[in-house]
């Protein structure tokens, strides 16, 4: 599956860095960056759990 | 759809339900059974505050998430319609970008994010072990009982602060007193102003010299953008006072009613005491940050243009309370909500608020308190209250949720 991340909606709030650190990293600033665009089944709950608790609805998880 | 719009304001003045609401006497823990009733009953509901205004109250998860989330709806405290400061006490005055909207808030936030990433505060751990072992160590030094708040809970997060913002060792006393005193029980509201001045004057001070001679700590990042001229010096100013103001009072509470919650759960408390699992210590800073919901009154909000949401419509210029405290037990999202149970998946709590405000400062927050839950009950095993439970008074009637005092012996 493929993530989605909007960074101009971004808060910096890093939830979705604990929920899914191999997916997610933060630039100097705070704001999010991916590390991987494409998501195999082993990751894709850490990723929809960053979905949920992102409070910016910055990220997307995309069925391909 | 003109079919769902709202149906007038019950005539009766009765049929509103006053805001706050009491808890009960024994379940110092529970949201007020008040409030659980209202949830039962629906997602939304008008309440009256202590000034007659009638602002809508957002009960359930679900809709909390969609209204903070909605950009329909301002933080902005000169909003029209926005519900009234929490009680005729409370003080006034704007607090930097807390209280405002986008575009500004974000311009604004933005500036101070850095170092709030999580591999920032990751490299701060080791600094606060520090702390938190050191004040341990005091406290077994001096006599028993000891008050936990004031020996323990509030200067944590002061000398985090120090550390962050880069206050000089030296002044350390002088921040930590004025700091207190700005939040202590005592105090009489002069005093608190008082103190909140001289800690305001102290950072537009330390500002100035970071602004001549600028460090690696936060205050010279925020002098920085003084320099860009991208704000002003009162700006800046007050930025550094939303970080102090917001990160300590909060963080302190989660101590002191966080021990107090696990000496009332033997069984919990030992579960944490006797791991070394940074995973199930991680679980619990979230299970008692959805159990004890310290920001007891609501985020507060006014709605700028008419938003439909579970069959009614909020009228432009109405308020809106999201009392995330009830939305944290909420039973459609966490089973079994009124226990306590710190192995349970409780990440997806609101107790941080949601939406672009949603606390800042929560990844210090989270470390923070991982260091205290996974060091204070391991180094004092036998970690007991010094008195009876009823005794403990609790802060019913505060902006953020705690106890007065927490008297602990070893
Ligand atoms: C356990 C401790 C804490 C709790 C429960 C907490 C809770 C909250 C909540 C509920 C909000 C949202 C307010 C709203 O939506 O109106 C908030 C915002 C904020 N918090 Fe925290 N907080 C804590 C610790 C901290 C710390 C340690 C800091 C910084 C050092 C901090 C800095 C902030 C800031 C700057 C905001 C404003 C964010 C914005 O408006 O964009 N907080 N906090
Ligand atoms: S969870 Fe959302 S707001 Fe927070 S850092 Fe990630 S993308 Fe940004």
């Amino acid at each position: 599956m493929k993530v989605e991340l909007e960074a101009d909606k971004c808060v910096a709030s890093g939830q979705c860095v604990v929920a899914a650190m191999q997916v997610f990293d933060q630039d100097d600033d705070g704001i999010a960056i991916l590390l991987e665009e494409q998501v195999g089944p082993g990751l894709v709950d850490d990723v929809r759990e960053a979905v949920a608790v992102c409070p910016a609805a910055a990220i997307r998880l995309v069925e391909q | 759809m003109a079919d769902t719009v709202t149906g007038p304001i019950p005539e009766a003045p009765d049929a509103v339900p006053e805001f706050p609401m009491p808890r009960a006497d024994r379940c110092p823990f529970d949201p007020p059974p008040a409030l659980k009733e209202l949830q039962e009953q629906g997602p939304l509901t008008k309440v009256r505050l202590w000034d007659g205004s009638e602002p809508w109250l957002v009960t359930r998860y679900a809709e909390q998430r969609a209204l903070l989330g909605d950009p329909r709806v301002s933080a902005d405290t000169d909003s029209p319609g926005y519900p009234t400061k929490a009680s005729p006490e409370a003080g006034e005055g704007k607090l930097s970008f807390i209280m405002m909207d986008d575009p500004e808030h974000a311009r604004l936030r933005r500036m101070v994010t850095a170092p709030f990433a999580i591999k920032r505060v990751e490299a701060l751990r080791p600094a606060v072990q520090r702390i938190v072992d050191g004040l341990i160590d005091d406290l077994l030094a001096g006599p028993r009982p000891a008050d936990l708040v004031e020996q323990f809970a509030l200067p944590l997060p002061s000398l985090v602060i120090c550390e962050l913002l880069g206050v000089p060792y030296d002044d350390h006393a002088f921040f930590q007193d004025h700091t207190k005193t700005m939040v202590h029980r005592d105090a009489t509201p002069e005093q608190r102003g008082q103190a909140g001045r001289e800690v305001a004057a102290y950072l537009a001070g330390l500002l100035g010299k970071r602004l001549a001679d600028p460090r690696e700590d936060l205050l010279s990042s925020i002098a920085g953008r003084v320099t860009a001229g991208e704000i002003d010096h009162r700006q800046a100013t007050e930025m550094a006072l939303l970080l102090l103001i917001a990160g300590h009072e909060t963080t302190a509470n989660m101590i002191a009613l966080g021990t107090h919650a696990l000496l009332q759960h033997p069984d919990q408390l030992a579960l944490l005491r006797e791991t070394d699992d940074p995973a199930l210590v991680a679980s619990a800073v979230e299970e008692l940050l959805r159990y004890l919901h310290i920001t007891h009154l609501g985020r507060r909000r006014a709605v700028t243009e008419d938003i439909e949401i579970a069959g009614q419509v909020i009228k432009a210029g109405e308020g809106v309370i999201m009392v995330n405290e009830i939305a944290n037990r909420d039973p459609d999202v966490f089973p079994d909500p009124d226990r306590l149970d710190i192995t349970r998946d409780a990440r997806r709590h609101v107790a941080f608020g949601f939406g672009v405000h949603q606390c800042l400062g929560q990844p210090l927050a989270r470390m923070e308190l991982q260091v205290v839950y996974g060091t204070l009950y391991r180094r004092i095993p036998t970690l007991a209250s010094a008195v009876p439970p009823e005794d403990v008074r609790f802060k019913h009637d505060a902006f953020i949720y705690g106890v007065h005092e927490l008297p602990v012996t070893w």
